[in-house]
């Protein structure tokens, strides 16, 4: 009875299998061309869907696919690089600058950087992220999805074929949070709150927004990879110019227009907790595989190559950083190796998609020196207080990394590299050059503004008995 | 009675600690201070950088003698804190012109 059935239900599955295959078949042949809606897709074409989302490579075109939303696997991958991100800043920065400071300002630190994030939040629902990557022009985008309108968590596109658009927005809000949150660095101790906050959010808009427009969007002047028609065909996997070179350069300008800290070069400033400042550079370099790895935009090759450059360049050029303290000044300093790490992550981030494991062990090498020497010569030469290096680090880092990339950067190893190989020094160049004088001149602009209407600096008594308490009602440490 | 007050290198501390227990003085009051006399500084690089820093960790203990064991207090104090090095501290003493003990109220010698 048994083997009856058995042989009997075989036969069954495959005269269905094959009445399936011939029906959808025939239907293939019928249907016609124009006004039809996207075809069923056949089981071969649903194979290749499924193929397209292990290989993160488009589906079909002109399917209904049965995988029209986010993949599992890449969108998961997405989520977790974005938590990383927001880890970055909330407490990694934080911890990092917080450590950096004197005791009396730590409090200002962790609350310029929550208040950053939640600020800045605000703006990217309202506006941010369709000014963006809405369609608008090449310089900025529209307001087409203002409030984040049109962007569902369901659909697929905005960044890459398998994300969830909502993912793509949170992701590049995270990027959002921490850029402004950069430039806090270079002027710590001495800005007010109100004046912060001020600051960054007409920075946002003079600065960040076109930025990620430009460099990452579909239309921008300088989005070599998507736009065909860019101005600038400059390539920036991560970050390099958006992120590091904009907040860097604009912490310098910043920096010298609030003057230096009351006793700057007189009295002693050390760092009140390298401890802090450690446990912050470890976050830092934890959540930056967020930051550069989930810029591949999916849990592929590319993706783990950034993995990889950015944990050679990290290490390396902390190490670098550390050998060249022991050295020059006769101390590898826990404050060396820290700076040395997180230039190795600032440098490798505009290029971590598409430079070879090697080239980014070259590349940790100069991240290592070149940041090194503007950090411990170049701001005594030129006599600015930028307190904790945003712009030794960042900003010198970040420009260093935007050109290592233009020289680094192999087809071999990200195929979208290959067409835009040639010349690609000089768009890095051109990219750098725009970056800096547009940063440059809207801060000065916006400092200018700030100062007319809120002021920037604090009172000389707030100043020297500490912003924690004045500002925010405050002590860090009690007892 | 009188008040000697040691400024002595911090890792000296349990050593003189004992000193004092063992020829009977129970109670003293530690702080923890800074200061420096003709031991230099030293100096220390964040980043680029210098800061010379002056001052240098030290401990003050403060107790309250009768004057006949003020000499032998003195001495202990010297040899258990003494290293031969720059930085070693300083002992003064001062007169005290009274001492009570709170709980039962006692003043005098007694209450030391």
């Amino acid at each position: 009875m048994k083997l009856f059935l058995s042989r009997f239900a075989r036969h069954l599955f495959a005269f269905l299998l094959i009445a399936c295959a011939l029906s959808t078949s025939q239907a293939q042949e019928a249907s016609p061309a124009a006004a039809a809606p996207p075809a069923e897709p056949t089981v071969e074409q649903r194979l290749a869907d499924l193929e397209a989302y292990v290989n993160n490579t488009a589906r079909t075109p002109d399917v209904a696919s049965k995988i029209p939303g986010p993949g599992p696997g890449h969108n998961a991958w997405q989520m977790v690089s974005t938590a990383l991100v927001i880890f970055m800043t909330l407490p990694g920065l934080a911890l990092f600058y917080g450590g950096l400071v004197r005791k009396q300002n730590v409090l200002s630190v962790l609350a310029q950087c929550m208040g950053i994030a939640g600020l800045v939040t605000i703006l990217w629902w309202a506006i941010g992220y369709s000014l963006a990557f809405g369609g608008g022009n090449a310089f900025i985008g529209d307001a087409a999805y203002a409030f984040l309108n049109g962007v569902n968590p369901g659909a697929v596109g905005a960044g890459y074929y398998w994300i969830s658009d909502s993912m793509w927005a949170m992701f590049q809000l995270s990027f959002a949070i921490i850029t402004p949150a950069l430039i806090i660095g270079a002027i710590a101790e001495r800005m007010k709150f109100i004046s912060v906050l001020v600051f960054v959010a007409l920075w946002m808009f003079a600065v960040y927004f076109p930025f990620a427009h430009m460099v990452w969007s579909t239309t921008g002047f300088m989005s070599g990879i998507l736009n065909a028609g860019a101005g600038i065909k400059a390539i920036d996997f991560a970050g390099g110019t958006v992120v590091h070179m904009t907040s860097g350069w604009s912490a310098l300008v910043l920096c010298i227009m609030l003057g230096k800290r009351n006793g700057f070069g007189k009295a002693p400033m050390p760092p009140h907790s390298l401890v802090l400042c450690t446990v912050g550079t470890g976050m830092l370099w934890v959540g930056w595989y967020g930051f550069n790895a989930g810029s591949a935009l999916g849990a592929d090759a590319i993706a783990s190559n950034a993995f990889a450059t950015t944990t050679l360049a990290a290490a390396i050029a902390g190490f670098v950083w550390g050998m060249a303290e022991w050295v020059l000044k006769g101390h590898p300093s826990v404050l060396g190796f820290c700076s040395g790490i997180v230039a190795g992550l600032v440098v490798i981030t505009p290029g971590a998609g598409f430079v070879s494991m090697n080239s980014a062990v070259i590349i940790g090498v100069l991240a290592g020196i070149v940041p090194f020497l503007a950090v411990s010569y170049l701001k005594k030469v030129l006599g600015y207080d930028d307190a904790l290096d945003t712009f030794g680090v960042h900003g010198v880092g970040g420009t260093m990394g935007a050109i290592l990339t233009g020289v680094f950067a192999d087809e071999k190893i990200n195929s979208v590299v290959g067409p835009l190989k040639e010349g690609l020094l000089v768009a890095q160049l051109k990219a750098c050059a725009l970056t800096i004088v547009w940063s440059v001149v809207a801060t000065v602009v916006i400092a200018f503004i700030v100062k007319a209407v809120v002021g920037l600096r604090a009172a000389p008594e707030v100043e020297s008995a500490g912003l924690d308490t004045s500002e925010h009602g405050e002590e860090g440490y009690i007892g | 009675m009188k008040l000697i007050i040691a400024i002595i290198k911090p890792f000296k501390l349990e050593e003189v600690k004992e000193g004092l227990t063992s020829m009977n003085i129970e109670g003293m009051t530690v702080t923890e201070v800074k200061g420096f006399g003709r031991q230099k500084g030293h100096v220390e690089i964040y980043r680029g950088s210098e800061y010379t820093v002056d001052f240098l960790p030290k401990v003050k203990i403060e107790i309250a003698v009768e004057d006949a064991e003020v000499a032998a207090a003195v001495k202990v104090i010297a040899d258990k804190a003494r290293t031969g090095k720059i930085g070693d501290g300083k002992i003064f003493v001062v007169d005290l012109l009274e001492a009570v003990r709170i709980r039962t109220g006692e003043s005098g010698e007694s209450a030391i």
